[in-house]
């Protein structure tokens, strides 16, 4: 299912600020499409509004074309599934309890869940390799055991589209790895459109088709992982230097930070102008998605948030 | 699967005491009616098949206290009286019992989820003050106006009503002042519950420094009882408990889903804001009708959906069941406890629920720890 993101325009509340300035994004099926930026960039929002939980103030979100804003949140539901960042989890449910909460959407009211349903519950346990946990606690497992349970619970949705928070945050290397495995392969195999906000770089240049690098509100970048994890991006849009080099057993990037300092990073983004400026007169991503206006990337012009700190 | 039917014999096993617990609360007491009557009494009531069942009863009894066939040796004037004290003093006490104690901890297990918090409890979003804000006006205004209507009619009928308003009012109160844009965030309405609670208690604080001569009738009310309940009671709390928990039992799924979070649920099918409402308005009804007629019975509605969870598991689908017949096994025993601890007097029973579910609580905890 191809999701669609045109120019979306949202703030918290009424009053309350901006979050994105005009986002546009689109992921094709059986893709895994990453979401990058700094910390209050914007990411988890956009994720929101794609999933139809944060309607935007202005622009559109569609799935093959239809607005997810016309969709009963069941009728979503049928359609898209996401994973939290951090779900708290507070009572002590089993985890065939859990997955088989996914099959909510496509029950009807007060129906019990049938045969087929359990059969889905158990297949996507199976997928995520949680079969073996079913009759534990959900309280007792461990943070990469739980993840794999939440996603199984979003597969049990049988959905078209998966969002993912952060699917990585709080786990040990070997359990990062093996939900990006996991993850990647529900993309290529099963052919879920799959949207991740990421925070490990690397991970998203290893494991992503297409990235989308946000910074306060706005894309700074997109396309294929080498196109977005470039020196020059890191430097404008996180404020910290790094080499870009290259995957030994891939042809994809690796980030190697090596100093941080913001300050240090705007005052040098500032001499990244003309490299904005000749971006804004490039054509369209290969995504079709157009990269935020350049002035206010750069730190120039009307700026909003964050830059202002300056 | 296993888990579910060990949970059927619980299920069952609590069931049956319920039944003996209503046994027991209609013949202890005073009067002393010996248990054969009184179960012999209640099962006559029961409509179409009561008569069919007594006989059947009787006959069993026959041949088991060894009395041969012919009338059993009762006095008809005892029969009567024990008749008027089963069916019109302990019965609806013990009716009402069951509904208040099944409604505030069917409405208690729907709050902790709801909320995900485990100190939820049907008094947390201003239910209570409202109520007793309300009774301690009827209370007060009967004693010192002397309303025309209102002294035409006993007070025990109409203070469940001042009670009753004066909780919905609260309700709607907390509700409005943390509604934003349609959006109800649940911290701000636990917060908002919390504070207009405090500000309503303290006006209830204040109409009891001047009640004067009516204080300890006030007291009495704030304490929560079942005594002296007539059917009038049961008729006003019964449609509230018995279609509110129907309600919200069938509602099990959403408050699985709703306990993994507010986002998680939006993301599988669950209308959010739909829900919190339709909830709020249920268990704030619930409440206000138990409250009305019984005052502020505590602990039920905090502990005995803890005490359920512990029992069968978080699936609200059985949770909210079985906690309103826990909620209902236990304020009947606590009741009937606090009519025979020290006869003649009666304990409020709000002290008993906390005494006895105290210690049993941790000892369930203790339990689990163990285990």
């Amino acid at each position: 299912m191809r999701v669609e993101v045109r120019d979306v325009r949202f703030g918290y509340g009424a009053s309350g600020p901006e979050v994105l300035h005009g986002v546009s994004l689109a992921a094709e099926s059986g893709t895994l499409h990453g979401v990058i930026g700094p910390n209050g960039s914007g990411k988890s929002t956009l994720l929101r509004v794609i999933g139809g939980v944060a309607g935007p103030s202005s622009g559109s979100v569609s799935l093959d074309g239809q607005d997810i804003g016309g969709l009963s949140p069941r009728q979503a539901a049928q359609v898209v599934a996401a994973v939290g960042a951090a779900e708290a989890v507070i009572f002590p449910f089993s985890v065939e309890e859990t997955v088989m909460m996914g099959r909510s959407p496509h029950l009807r009211f007060l129906a019990s869940e049938t045969a087929l349903d359990v059969a889905k519950a158990r297949e996507a346990m199976e997928r995520t390799g949680v079969a073996h946990l079913a009759e534990r606690r959900i309280t007792s497992l461990s943070s990469g055991e739980r993840q794999r349970v939440l996603i199984a619970r979003a597969l049990a949705q049988e959905p078209r589209v998966l969002l993912l928070d952060e699917p990585t945050a709080h786990l040990d290397v070997n359990f990062q790895v093996e939900i990006m495995e996991l993850v990647q392969a529900l993309a290529h195999e099963s052919g879920i459109t799959t949207i991740a906000v990421l925070h490990d770089l690397n991970l998203a240049g290893r494991y992503c088709d297409r990235i989308t690098m946000l910074s306060s509100g706005q894309v700074a970048a997109c396309g294929v992982p080498s196109e977005v994890l470039t020196e020059e991006h890191l430097l404008d849009v996180y404020g910290v230097r790094a080499i870009v080099g290259r995957r030994p057993e891939l042809d994809r990037p690796a980030v190697f930070v090596i100093s941080g300092s913001p300050r240090h990073g705007r005052r040098r983004a500032s001499g990244g102008r003309d490299e904005c400026a000749e971006r804004a007169g490039h054509e369209e991503c290969s995504d079709g998605c157009r990269p935020g206006k350049p002035d206010r990337l750069c730190g120039g012009g009307v700026s909003s948030g964050v830059d202002d700190i300056e | 699967m296993p888990r579910s039917r060990a949970n059927r014999t619980r299920i069952t096993l609590l069931v049956a005491a319920m039944l003996a617990v209503v046994i027991w609360a209609a013949s202890a007491g005073t009067a002393g009616i010996p248990t054969s009557l009184a179960l012999r009494i209640i099962v006559s009531r029961i409509p179409v098949v009561g008569r069919a069942l007594a006989a059947w009863l009787e006959s069993w009894l026959r041949l088991w206290s060894g009395h041969g066939p012919g009338p059993m040796p009762i006095d008809q004037s005892v029969l009567e009286s024990a008749e008027i004290i089963v069916l019109e003093v302990r019965l609806p006490r013990i009716v009402l019992g069951l509904l208040v104690g099944a409604g505030l901890a069917a409405t208690g297990a729907s709050f902790q989820g709801l909320f995900r918090n485990p100190l939820a409890d049907p008094y947390i979003i201003g239910a209570s003050s409202g109520a007793a804000l309300g009774a301690s006006i009827g209370i007060l205004s009967a004693g010192r106006v002397g309303l025309a209507a209102l002294s035409l009619s006993s007070p025990s009928s109409y203070i469940p009503i001042f009670a009753f308003i004066g909780a919905v009012i609260t309700v709607l109160f907390v509700y409005a002042l943390s509604t934003v844009d349609g959006h109800m965030p649940t911290d701000t309405f636990l917060l908002a519950g919390v504070v207009v609670g405090s500000f309503v208690w303290a006006l209830v604080s204040f109409l009891m420094v001047t009640a004067g001569e009516d204080l300890p009738k006030v007291v009495m009310w704030l304490m929560g009882s079942l005594s002296a309940k007539s059917w009038a009671h049961v008729r006003m709390t019964a449609p509230y408990v018995l279609a509110g928990t129907a309600v919200l039992t069938a509602l099990g799924r959403d408050f699985n889903l709703a306990a993994c979070g507010e986002e998680s649920a939006r993301y599988m099918g669950l209308d959010v804001e739909r829900f919190k409402k339709v909830v709020i308005a249920l268990g704030s009804l619930i409440t206000a009708a138990a409250v009305s007629s019984s005052g502020l019975i505590g602990f039920v509605g905090l502990v005995v959906p803890h005490i359920a969870r512990m029992m069968i598991g978080p699936d609200h689908r059985s949770l909210i069941p079985v906690s309103a017949l826990g909620g209902a096994v236990f304020m009947v025993a606590a009741d009937t406890l606090s009519r025979v601890i020290i006869p003649p007097r009666e304990v409020p029973v709000g002290v008993i629920t906390a005494m006895a579910g105290a210690p049993f609580f941790f000892y369930l905890l203790r339990l689990r720890k163990r285990g």
